[in-house]
């Protein structure tokens, strides 16, 4: 009540988003577009081209979701978040779904109230140098200039790391990645240090990205995943599973080349019958229609195929698959059934 | 003379709450103090309503508890064990730093291209016009990234230092100029220094009263004393003489290449000299033309005058022009500081770690507390704010032209 | 006679010699060398030291600026022609080249149907015509594909005039609004198309339906003639009660608040569905999270200032009133605001706004930051107008108190036409600091130009690229802040000859 009296009109305008309802996937559908917080800038996983269209690995998860919910993988917002507004701005509404390299950790999960919905890549923090300094450990560092990004759980784990090792450094805080790269370049730091995806993103852009080795050491997990807010339960769903959707099709081999073969007729895999909707309704159950499957796989394609085409090896990223590769060839990626 | 009868007394009506002068100026303020109360008891009650809803609450506990990060800079110890308070406290400091010495730089950079660009030379005033309306018409964002981009690119890594490398040492070894910072030697205080310093801040204050007599024996008798160059022996001898008398006590302790970095020496880092210099050219521009507008408001006859009375250029600035240029000058100076001060806190885009990073950044985002975090922030900026403009309005009250 | 006198004279000069020039020092680009630059040693070792800084500036910069490379798809690129031409460095302005329009509107959709119909209406056709590229049902790959392919082969120079101009007839009306605002001799009149501007520059801007705007105009017009209409009749109390009341119910929900549920107020969706069911007129709606670039520094600059003068002004007799509490209210509003640094401002806006909001509503992020500027701003012209009222005469109070006017009467017609006036040059030198200051909006995630400059880095052309982005948008800026402060310059100087 209190509400129509003092933002009526604002809310009218359109401006003032209105009450964040417990439904949000109504909101996404009333709005037709979803509100996607990303990175503001990360090769590979979130950059806009030219023509202001975005692309990389995680906007590809937020194309999918759109996909699924609304029919249009491109009725997309990007709400650029910076690593120190993401989380308000999730909490309070103004996204609707983040995913922006955000690593999965107790507190966030609990105490900043909010819901890690998977992980769609595992990742670890790790150091890159120059390898003209000729270190080959992390532990050989003792003494050295750090450059590392603010605001993010890496400054946490290297304060941890050197400390348990009981070495000294100089920590040379950056706002931005590219900045930390520019720094790294110049030689105002030794060692550049973030998650490994973001190393080898930066690596992959150098000059001469032979000159530049990252060190075995992994000083940290950093499960990166999708997050939605705490309570919104329907809404985490519908994330989750989208996610879950790209992993299970990878292992059962629906791509987008051939999804609309396979959900033409009932095959001879049941779970794949399920998941393209020609057989049970399992898409109801999310309050989807049945062939939400099909319109996420032939839009992006399955988990493997975003990997290639974004950070993939053949990619100037050029990641391997590693821990990101299906349980069945020793990755973590293990999607629940479909059933 | 007939008794004045006294005046019909009117009976209080409430429409003289609106239309009466005596009583108007109360309603309205009763009513604006009730608005303010209600909009104060909504925003109060929002937050709290908010925060519920949330699930989180108010409450400054955060500030004991372990930080966990580290900070680069510090003028007072700090390991990422210590609290976040203390990890606030650092960034004060840090804060504090730049600022005093950024409002320093500043005056001596403004005051010189001020007066420069009243040069008579074409060329010099402007040069310096084209420096005023650069910095002064981009923003100081620019130039801290500019600056800063300059300071990685422009200077040698540590590592050019080495035998064969392209940089090297100045000043006989003693200072090192590379894109993570300026090194310096750092003094080493050995027994009996104290006794140095003290001889030279007694000299200091001989100098005090040297001056105080100097300028009574002139006014009694008419003669001058070389005061400059007495005050310059007296502010080298004596601590030179304590010195070398008790073996050179003080010492330097030189940076020296090792391992990655340089150590020894302070390091004077980047991020630092670069808020530092941005802040300082960009306040300066500003300064300059206060400068100039002062100097330009004292009018030409002052200095004719002065001349007639046969006081000399140099005099004539010192005892006629400065005086009353400095009156217009101090107040728009006082504000710039202001300024600087409140810049500063764009240490964020070089990674210098002031009171914003560390209290109002990385506190924050470990904690998830950004209502207490950004409190406690705009609290500290107030009060530095407050004080630095009651400095302005001492001065303002003292210098006041006594109106007639 | 005449024999005598030229025997005695030998020769008497007829007519005048052109007068000759001055000896080669003491003319010409001599002497102005000699006086202006080598007057004495001391002129001339500053002489001397500018020359050099002017060479090693130029010497440094002129080069790299001018070996420029203006094609290439990507820094790698660049560096391969750089290396093929044998030039030690060079700038890659290819970067500027392919992205200015991102760096001048950020993500803000050009308006794709308008160019498609007017100059690729050829490929429109092959490719089904107008609707099924751009209607309802349409692929929406499909359309971004035949966009970024018509985009690349219009250009950007047609893309700009004529995908853009939702924003750039905003602005173009943006400089006759503020016309009548800042020179004098303009009819007063033209006041009203100002007033009017904002909800024009709205509807351009944002888009949506256009009865928003026009009722939301028209309901703060009708609450106004309602008050006057009202007053006229029975007493200013009344009138203004009347206003208000009808201001209420037109925009806001006021019976809701003690519980009553008529469903009837506020008036205005009402009425805007109807008429949207009529005549269903408008724009394509843009939400705020695509506006970028340097419209967006504009767009929070000018709103900020614009929006900000009616509370500044009542800030500033506020805080001349010799009421106690609205005196030290309105002290206390200044000096907290002053105090405290924008971009804390800012943070405050992104992280702390929504908690003082009444729960369950959210605004945008550039609102919060245009309420946030528009607060801070005020402050300050607050300030600036104080000086204006206070540089005025007393006379002037006096003369308006002889004259019988009430307080509200004298403010309006006599004391603060001219204290505005005498704080133009104030205004708009607070416009260019605030101007500058919106480039802080990049810390919370507003893609202003500099914050574009880090989403274009992030791409893998143009990794790590700095100076011609930093070049680029500091220049835009000079230019834009530079010829605003040459008009203050002579604005006040106008001024000044007037008082004298």
């Amino acid at each position: 009540m209190k509400k129509t009296l003092i933002f009526g009109a604002m809310a009218a305008a359109g401006l003032a988003a209105g009450a964040v309802s417990a439904g949000t996937m109504d909101d996404v559908k009333a709005r037709g577009t979803l509100k996607c917080g990303s990175n503001e800038g990360l090769a590979g996983f979130a950059a806009p081209d030219a023509n202001g269209v975005w692309n990389g690995f995680d906007v590809s998860l937020c194309r999918a979701i759109a996909a699924a919910v609304l029919g249009d993988p491109q009725a997309v917002e990007f709400v650029p978040l910076t690593s120190q507004t993401r989380f308000t701005a999730l909490a309070a509404g103004e996204v609707d779904v983040l995913i922006r390299n955000s690593t999965w950790t107790y507190s966030r999960d609990t105490d900043l109230k909010l819901d890690f919905k998977g992980v769609n890549y595992y990742d670890g923090q790790g150091f890159m140098v120059q390898k003209s300094l000729g270190v080959s450990s992390a532990k050989e560092l003792d003494g050295a200039t750090v450059c590392i990004q603010t605001g993010t759980t890496t400054e946490l784990n290297l304060a941890d790391f050197f400390r348990v090792n009981n070495i000294s450094y100089e920590p040379v805080p950056v706002a931005t990645n590219a900045e930390g790269q520019q720094q790294y370049l110049a030689g105002a730091c030794d060692v550049y240090t973030t998650d490994i995806s973001g190393l080898a993103a930066t690596r992959a852009t150098f000059e001469n990205p032979g000159d530049h080795v990252i060190l075995p050491e992994v000083v940290s997990k950093e499960p990166l995943g999708p997050v939605v807010r705490h309570g919104d339960n329907e809404w985490g769903d519908i994330v989750g599973w989208t996610l879950n959707l790209l992993i299970a099709a990878e292992e059962l081999g629906i791509t987008s080349a051939n999804v609309a073969e396979l959900a033409a007729a009932p095959t001879a895999n049941p779970e794949v019958n399920r998941i393209l909707g020609t057989e049970g309704e399992l898409g109801a159950m999310m309050g989807l229609d049945k062939d939400w499957a099909v319109r996420v796989i032939s839009a992006v394609g399955n988990y493997g195929e975003v990997f290639e085409r974004n950070i993939g090896e053949a990619t100037p990223v050029g990641l391997a698959r590693g821990l990101n590769a299906q349980w069945t060839n020793g990755g973590l990626l293990y999607a629940p059934p479909f059933r | 003379m007939a008794a004045m009868s006294a005046p019909p007394r009117e009976a209080f009506r409430l429409s003289q709450l609106l239309y009466d002068a005596r009583y108007r100026s109360l309603t309205i303020q009763v009513i604006a103090s009730i608005l303010i109360m209600l909009l104060l008891v909504e925003l109060v009650n929002n937050t709290v309503t908010n925060l519920a809803a949330l699930g989180k609450d108010i409450s400054f506990g955060f500030l004991w508890t372990t930080a966990g990060y580290d900070i680069n800079q510090q003028i007072i110890p700090f390991t990422s064990q210590d609290t976040h308070a203390r990890a606030a406290l650092v960034g004060i400091l840090n804060t504090l730093v730049v600022a005093v010495l950024g409002c320093i730089l500043a005056t001596i950079i403004g005051v010189l291209v001020g007066v420069l660009r009243l040069s008579k030379n074409w060329l010099v005033s402007r040069l310096m016009g084209v420096y005023v309306e650069a910095m002064r018409n981009t923003p100081l964002l620019i130039w801290i990234l500019i600056v800063f981009a300059v300071m990685t690119e422009a200077t040698p890594q540590p590592r050019e230092f080495r035998e064969g490398g392209s940089a090297s040492m100045i000043l006989w070894d003693s200072v090192a100029i590379s894109n993570r910072g300026v090194y310096i030697p750092r003094p080493v205080w050995g027994e009996g220094s104290g006794l140095v310093v003290a001889v030279f801040l007694l000299s200091v204050i001989g100098i005090f009263f040297l001056r105080a007599y100097a300028r009574r024996r002139q006014e009694a008798t008419g003669d001058q004393l070389p005061v400059l160059w007495m005050s310059l022996g007296l502010f080298f001898l004596p601590a030179l003489l304590a010195f070398f008398a008790l073996g050179r006590p003080i010492g330097l302790e030189l940076p020296e290449l090792g391992g990655f970095n340089f150590t020894g020496g302070i390091q004077v880092r980047n991020s630092f000299i670069a808020l530092w210099l941005a802040l300082s050219l960009y306040t300066s521009a500003f300064i300059a033309e206060n400068v100039r507008g002062g100097i330009l408001a004292i009018s030409k006859g002052q200095t004719e005058a002065s001349f007639a009375l046969g006081l000399r250029p140099n005099r004539t600035m010192q005892l006629v022009i400065l005086p009353q240029a400095l009156r217009v000058i101090i107040p728009p100076l006082i504000s710039q500081y202001l300024n600087l001060t409140k810049n500063s806190s764009l240490a964020i885009a070089v990674g210098y770690m002031d009171v914003r990073s560390t209290l109002g950044g990385i506190t924050i985002n470990q904690t998830g507390r950004e209502l207490e975090g950004m409190l406690l922030l705009g609290i500290f900026y107030l009060i530095t704010s407050l004080i630095i403009s009651s400095f302005m309005n001492l001065y303002n009250s003292n210098v006041k032209l006594k109106e007639r | 006679m005449s024999e005598t006198h030229a025997q005695t004279v030998g020769f008497v000069r007829g007519q005048m010699l052109p007068p000759a020039p001055p000896p080669v020092g003491q003319s010409g680009p001599i002497r102005w060398i000699r006086e202006n630059l080598v007057s004495n040693w001391f002129n001339a070792i500053l002489t001397v030291v500018s020359l050099f800084v002017i060479w090693w500036l130029l010497s440094s910069i002129l080069p790299w600026t001018l070996n420029g490379i203006w094609n290439a798809g990507s820094l790698a690129e660049c560096r391969e022609i750089r290396d093929a031409r044998g030039l030690e460095s060079a700038a890659c302005w290819a970067v500027i080249n392919e992205r200015w329009l991102q760096m001048l509107f950020g993500f803000y959709p050009i308006d794709a149907r308008l160019l498609a119909t007017l100059f690729y209406s050829e490929q429109l056709a092959a490719a089904g015509g107008v609707e099924a590229i751009f209607g309802a049902g349409a692929d929406s790959t499909a359309r971004i594909e035949f966009v970024a392919q018509m985009r690349a082969d219009l250009g950007n120079t047609i893309v700009f005039f004529f995908g853009y101009w939702r924003p750039l007839l905003a602005l173009a009306l943006l400089v006759v609004a503020v016309a009548p605002v800042l020179y004098g001799n303009l009819p007063r009149k033209m006041l009203w198309f100002s007033l009017v501007y904002l909800f024009v520059a709205f509807f351009l801007l944002w888009g949506g339906s256009v009865w928003l705007p026009i009722l939301t105009a028209a309901g703060f017009a009708a609450s106004f003639f309602l008050a006057r209409a009202v007053s006229a009749l029975s007493g200013a109390l009344l009138g203004l009660l009347a206003g208000i009341l009808f201001f209420l119910l037109f925009f806001f929900d006021p019976l809701g608040l003690v519980g009553l549920d008529l469903g009837l107020f506020p008036v205005l969706p009402h009425l805007r569905a109807v008429l949207d069911a009529a005549v269903p007129l408008g724009l394509s709606f843009i939400p705020s999270d695509d506006f970028g670039g340097f419209m967006l520094a504009i767009i929070i600059g000018t709103s900020g200032i614009v929006l900000s003068l009616p509370l500044g002004i009542a800030l500033a007799l506020g805080r001349q009133s010799d009421m106690f509490i609205i005196n030290k209210s309105s002290i206390i509003f200044i000096e907290v605001i002053r105090g405290v640094p924008l971009i804390v401002w800012l943070f405050t806006a992104s992280l702390l706004l929504n908690y003082f909001l009444p729960p369950g509503t959210t605004f945008d992020l550039l609102l919060r930051v245009i309420i946030m500027v528009t607060l801070f701003a005020s402050a300050y012209l607050a300030e600036v107008i104080r000086g204006g009222l206070a540089a005025l005469p007393k006379g002037q109070y006096e003369a308006a108190d002889s004259l019988g006017l009430d307080y509200w009467k004298a403010m309006r017609l006599i004391i603060l036409p001219q204290a505005l006036k005498i704080s133009i040059p104030g205004i708009v030198n607070t416009f260019i600091g605030l101007f500058k200051d919106t480039t802080l909006v990049v810390f919370i995630g507003l893609r202003d130009p500099l914050g574009l400059t880090n989403a274009i880095r992030a791409t893998g052309e143009w990794n790590g690229i700095y100076w011609e982005l930093y070049i680029f948008v500091g220049l835009l800026f000079f230019i834009f802040c530079f010829f605003m402060s040459r008009y203050s310059l002579y604005l006040e100087r106008k001024l000044q000859t007037d008082r004298r």
